[in-house]
């Protein structure tokens, strides 16, 4: 059987430390600037497509990125859950072998072994018991930057409390287009 | 141990009310077990490849009286099979109680709510929600995977429906009550985040999980005790999954061949060392012990016997282990049951 990376989605091991990784994260936290670009980007859409592109590229390369649009990285030790070839945001499946293989791809890592690693040894390990909501599809190909900036992955997931998560509704944010 | 909340808000669908008056009543209900604080025993039944009734009727027929509820699986290892809700359908009128699967692999969320609906609308009393097996290793690898939610996600809109709204947030007139179960594999790597995976699962709504294989019985306790920890034997019935390797093929292909599944050297040693006409026996005596260990262990509520092509030596396995329904009617010198 032929493998490349183009029949769907690829475990990827990312090519940045997840300490960096968070270091790099505070940087683009929301503010001012990064509103008031992502509020422009928003009204041209020839520099949003560039604006995009860029984030797609930048993302592909270190990430493995699928541009889902709402971006998990921040809770998953930014190794890209949307690699795995099920796409699972909470975790790994049942079929990860014994040695921490992919099942689909056994010449892999299970890209949540590696979020699971990286998470835990940054001291970030509780953001994998966060509940993640499903994706909306209707984002991607769309910058995360653009939405993040904008408040829209505010309710990507939500605190699996003992006294239970809300019911699975609709996000406030996804919701608006 | 106290029972776990497994009355959720919306009444339960009555698996006797709901079944046609000449069907034989399916044994007590797997929701009754769990919440009698019994030890429970639960099977596999695999819907058969073409368009027949007989082949669950059959299955149905060796199970029934045996098991508190039987799972209908859905296209397990991603090959075609007979639907898991007509399976389930065929299995309750067979007498018995089926647990309906259902994974993401094949359905968005639009088709996991209908059948969802479905499956409470034709009186299936326990549904069983897990991400499954990708298409790349089934019976047609050119297919889409869709995984549009993922297990968690399914589990969390299953608890949605039966609060009554769609995870687009519409109301629902009738909710459904069906009980709502999830696995786990306690062996899976990375093992530190297991119990805590289930964690996510028992938030988002499970109110019983079913385990991998057991073969390993040390580090099954040991997952446990991170399971109790984390006090989600409170919420949530842990019934473990044993099943009989009878053969040294079967051996090898779970030590090798089966994603997920861990056979410790010790399995192996055991069934090698015993005559080739013998290791059946072995495998079935194995389990046995096993289905006896695991009930020791605090926490543990159930069996969940995964015999595949196998169904007539379940309760020649239960019986042996002194567990399920007729074991406790023997013990509390009750003689009637389903059949």
């Amino acid at each position: 059987m032929s493998d490349s990376p183009a029949a769907g989605p690829w475990p990827t091991r990312p090519h940045l430390s997840a300490r960096s990784a968070y270091a790099l994260h505070a940087l683009v936290a929301p503010r001012k600037p990064y509103r008031w670009l992502a509020a422009r980007l928003e009204q041209h859409p020839l520099l949003r497509r560039w604006f995009t592109a860029g984030e797609r590229i930048t993302k592909q390369e270190i990430f493995g990125c699928q541009m889902c649009g709402q971006c998990a990285l921040p809770a998953t030790g930014y190794a890209c859950p949307m690699t795995c070839p099920k796409q699972l945001r909470n975790g790994p499946c049942g079929g990860v072998s014994a040695t921490g293989q992919c099942e689909v791809h056994p010449e892999m890592r299970c890209v949540w072994v590696i979020a699971f690693e990286r998470a835990e040894r940054a001291g970030h390990g509780a953001d994998l018991d966060l509940l993640q909501r499903p994706v909306d599809h209707r984002e991607t190909g769309r910058s995360s930057w653009v939405n993040y900036w904008l408040g829209r992955d505010e309710d990507l997931w939500a605190a699996a409390t003992p006294s239970d998560p809300a019911p699975l509704l609709p996000r406030p944010a996804g919701a608006r287009r | 141990m106290s029972t776990p909340t497994t009355a959720g808000p919306a009444s339960p669908v009555s698996a006797a009310a709901a079944a046609p008056a000449d069907h034989p009543r399916p044994t007590g209900g797997l929701r009754a077990a769990i919440a009698s604080g019994r030890f429970v025993v639960t099977a596999e039944l695999g819907p058969p490849r073409d368009a027949s009734p007989d082949t669950i009727t059959r299955k149905a027929g060796f199970l029934r009286g045996w098991v508190d509820a039987a799972n209908v699986t859905d296209c397990q290892g991603a090959k075609v099979k007979l639907s898991s809700m007509a399976g389930s359908v065929l299995a309750r009128a067979a007498g018995v109680e089926p647990v309906m699967q259902l994974t993401c692999r094949d359905r968005n969320r639009i088709g996991l709510q209908s059948d969802l609906l479905g499956a409470a609308a034709l009186g299936i009393p326990n549904v069983l929600l897990l991400t499954g097996d990708h298409p790349r290793y089934g019976d047609h690898p050119e297919a889409k995977p869709v995984f549009d939610l993922d297990g968690v996600q399914l589990t969390w809109t299953a608890r949605t429906l039966r609060e009554g709204t769609l995870i687009s947030g519409e109301r629902l007139e009738h909710p459904p009550g069906w009980l709502i179960g999830t696995v786990e594999n306690p062996y899976a790597p990375p093992t530190q985040f297991r119990a805590r995976r289930l964690a996510k699962k028992v938030a988002a709504g499970a109110e019983f999980v079913q385990t991998q294989y057991v073969f390993d019985v040390e580090r099954f306790a040991a997952w446990m005790a991170e399971v109790r920890t984390l006090g989600i034997t409170q919420r949530c019935a842990v019934i473990a999954g044993v099943g009989p390797i009878r053969s040294l093929r079967v051996l090898e292909m779970l030590s090798t061949g089966v994603p997920g599944i861990y056979v410790p050297d010790e399995v192996g040693r055991r069934l090698r060392g015993v005559p080739a006409d013998k290791v059946e026996a072995e495998g079935i005596s194995l389990c046995v012990e096993t289905i006896q260990q695991v009930a020791e262990i605090p926490g543990v509520r159930g069996v969940h016997v995964m015999a595949f092509g196998f169904e007539r030596g379940v309760p020649d396995i239960v019986e042996r282990a002194g567990v399920g329904p007729r074991a406790l009617a023997r013990v509390q010198g009750v003689t009637g049951h389903a059949d």
